[in-house]
């Protein structure tokens, strides 16, 4: 019984097999990008065949939306990573060991995403984070620095911290659960819970979102539970702050939307739309503040995912068709955006052959299609037009604007601050006098453009076939 | 279940919340680790008993990792590490002992206000117990919190894990229990492995966490 759900998990883990024992790191690189494409393939057939749903695994227009879009970004960060990690090999920050390890925890982590997305048992989701939590510590770590070390620690302790309370909520999610359901595994199963949420009792309830808000806050990186977030970009290998920003937090997320809509089922529980919807804003306008004195440019836009995930939270915390739909664009155009920016960093880094703001200047110059494509992504995260993220905020903004004024002014000054402290940096870094190391680019541009591409056209023209499937999910989220 | 049944499970799970106390005073490490020992002791005969009494076999599964892995394995590892760092000194804590101990016994006044009031639809034990797991959570949080040392706040993880699993076997018949001590067991070995391989005293020349921060380009 082999279908594509099973491709999208036992790609990865066959993979992780086969890249830990071959030695060679080009062909490990390679076979990264394969496993990588191949589970891409597996994941995109999702819309057209759906596989059964059984007590763990679940496929719903929710979830392949999540895995696609984990399973593309994965993909594209793999083609740069291998360029990168190359550039690596070179400079001497990672042996041949080290990458081998490196590209088989990479599988790994997009095994336990994957898991996580498509995790139908509560307890099962639980423990995929867990293990995506662990082999992003190891990677982050990778480089074995003080700095890499402090942060891979920091990020452990806060992360299990983390993953413990959301294990608290999961078990009174099923202490719930259980007068109502029944002893055993089904009152574990989201789907069964979610049907049958209505006869809970609501102040267990409350009490478990409590917790799983905390808890899968911790890993959304939701001020002020955002500590381990910038260290663990700035510190870790490039294609993998990429990939904490495009994709981890948004798993974390998804965690938090699965619970959301099983208290939504429930009427007499309280409502969680508000306390995500004041986390969001916290995480908004502390981000945005926090821009302004950065130095090191990895951690800008650390800090940057975090304003946008404050964003994300706002919409999905709103609720209603609009601003659910304005949620999911805006978090696909940011998976797109950041990683993209990310790749730009990443090359900039090389180049320059240093982290330091200070130490960078007149990319736009030295290294035109680097520079121009920094501050392209730069101008989509900022949110301003044509790009696909400036439609997305546009909508977050008028749908609460017609709802809650107020929430909505604190959302447009959280968004104007962060536009004015990007800008600020990317002057010094895109423009004005060439100043740092020059090293040739090495690498290809081509996963950057390719998102940068995306999220114009997302931007200019959204083709109707996803407004619909988008709408279709958003009323899903209820 | 019979009186007798319930006072046990209760006195076990009472025990724990008892121990975490001792902990969050201890201001030696080695004194540390065999309270700690202690507390994964109680924790596996409160487990087993609870598999006992709610005829659940694969709880004891559970309780053989919290005794042989928790109790045995995970101190004396700590305890060969904190010899080869050479940190058996006295540990720095942030807050003395009367104000930790206040804020404990307010952390488990809190828990125990939130679960109760939460939990009218539970039979009594599971509430009860659920009231003590959240307890021990909060202390072992407090824990991490009132130390500066990395293996203090190890073991303050630990003990929070140990409410964790407290509060899973509490719940009669929650599937996945075994699965989520053994993905939290192999999350604890790693954080013991990290201090030894991540070698922080040499690295850094302490465990001292507020020694690490200043390595940070941004201060």
């Amino acid at each position: 019984m082999f279908d594509a759900l099973t491709g999208v998990l036992l790609i990865p883990i066959a993979a992780a097999a086969l890249v830990a024992a071959l030695p060679d790191y080009r062909l490990t690189a390679r076979l990264n990008v394969a496993a990588t494409a191949l589970t891409l393939l597996f994941a995109l057939s999702l819309f057209f065949v759906r596989p059964r749903s059984g007590a763990y695994l679940l496929v719903d227009d929710l979830n392949a939306t999540f895995i696609v879009l984990t399973t593309f970004v994965g993909f594209t960060t793999s083609v740069f990573s291998s360029s990168y990690i190359g550039h690596e090999l070179q400079d001497g920050r990672l042996t041949p060991r080290f990458v081998r390890y490196y590209h088989a925890m990479y599988q790994v982590l997009m095994f336990a995403m994957n898991l996580a997305l498509s995790a139908n048992n509560i307890g099962l989701m639980w423990v995929a984070i867990e293990i995506a939590t662990l082999t992003t510590v190891l990677m982050v770590g990778i480089y074995r620095t003080h700095e890499a070390l402090e942060a891979a620690w920091k990020y452990f302790i806060l992360g299990s911290i983390g993953i413990a309370l959301a294990l608290f909520g999961t078990i009174l999610v099923y202490m719930a659960a259980r007068p109502v359901i029944g002893e055993g595994l089904d009152a574990m199963v989201w789907t069964v819970l979610v049907k049958r949420a209505g006869g809970f009792d609501p102040a267990l309830l409350n009490l478990a979102f409590v917790f799983l808000l905390l808890g899968y806050g911790t890993k959304i990186g939701l001020a002020p539970l955002h500590a381990w977030l910038p260290d663990a970009h700035a510190e870790g290998p490039t294609p993998i702050s990429a990939v904490l920003s495009g994709l981890l937090l948004n798993v974390a997320l998804y965690a938090l939307l699965r619970f959301k809509m099983l208290l939504a089922a429930n009427t007499a529980a309280l409502a969680p739309g508000p306390l995500m919807v004041t986390l969001g804003l916290i995480s908004l306008v502390f981000a945005a503040f926090m821009l302004y004195r950065r130095r090191d440019i990895k951690r800008l836009f650390a800090y940057s995912s975090i304003e946008h995930m404050g964003i994300i939270a706002f919409a999905f915390g709103m609720g209603g068709p609009l601003a659910n739909f304005a949620g999911l664009l805006h978090m696909t155009m940011h998976s797109l955006t950041k990683s993209a920016i990310f790749f730009a960093v990443g090359h900039v880094a090389q180049v320059k052959g240093t982290q330091r703001i200070a130490d960078m200047g007149g990319l736009t110059e030295t290294h035109p299609a680097l520079g121009w494509g920094l501050a392209l992504g730069v101008v989509a995260i900022a949110g301003l037009p044509p790009l696909g993220i400036f439609m997305s905020e546009f909508l977050v903004v008028t749908s609460t604007f017609a709802r809650a004024p107020l929430l909505a002014m604190v959302l447009v000054f959280g968004l104007l601050v962060g536009l004015a402290g990007l800008f600020l940096r990317l002057n010094s870094v895109a423009f004005g006098e060439p100043r740092g190391a020059n090293a040739k680019a090495q690498g290809s541009y081509v996963p950057m453009f390719a998102h940068l591409l995306l999220v114009l056209v997302a931007g200019v023209y959204l083709p109707p076939a996803l407004v619909v499937w988008f709408q279709n999910v958003a009323g899903l989220l209820g | 279940m019979s009186r007798i049944d319930f006072d046990i499970a209760h006195l076990l799970a009472g025990s724990l919340v008892l121990i975490s106390f001792l902990e969050l005073y201890q201001d030696r490490l080695y004194a540390l680790l065999n309270v700690y020992a202690l507390h994964a002791l109680t924790l596996a005969a409160s487990v087993a008993w609870q598999a006992f009494i709610q005829d659940a076999p694969h709880l004891y599964v559970t309780a053989a990792i919290a005794l042989f892995f928790k109790a045995i394995v995970i101190p004396v590892a700590l305890h060969r590490i904190i010899v080869r760092l050479g940190i058996h000194r006295q540990i720095d804590k942030v807050v003395g002992v009367g104000s930790a101990m206040l804020a404990g016994i307010g952390l488990v006044a809190l828990s125990m206000v939130v679960t109760l009031r939460a939990t009218y639809g539970v039979e009594s034990l599971a509430r009860q117990d659920l009231a003590f797991a959240l307890s021990v959570v909060l202390l072992g949080l407090l824990m991490m919190v009132t130390r500066r040392n990395a293996v203090g706040q190890v073991v303050g993880f630990m003990s929070l894990e140990n409410g964790l699993v407290l509060a899973a076997t509490g719940a009669r018949g929650m599937p996945l229990v075994v699965e989520i001590s053994v993905a939290f067991s192999i999350l604890i070995a790693f954080i013991v492995i990290g201090i030894f391989l991540f070698r922080i005293r040499e690295r850094f020349d302490s465990v001292d966490l507020q020694a690490l921060d200043q390595f940070r380009g941004e201060r």
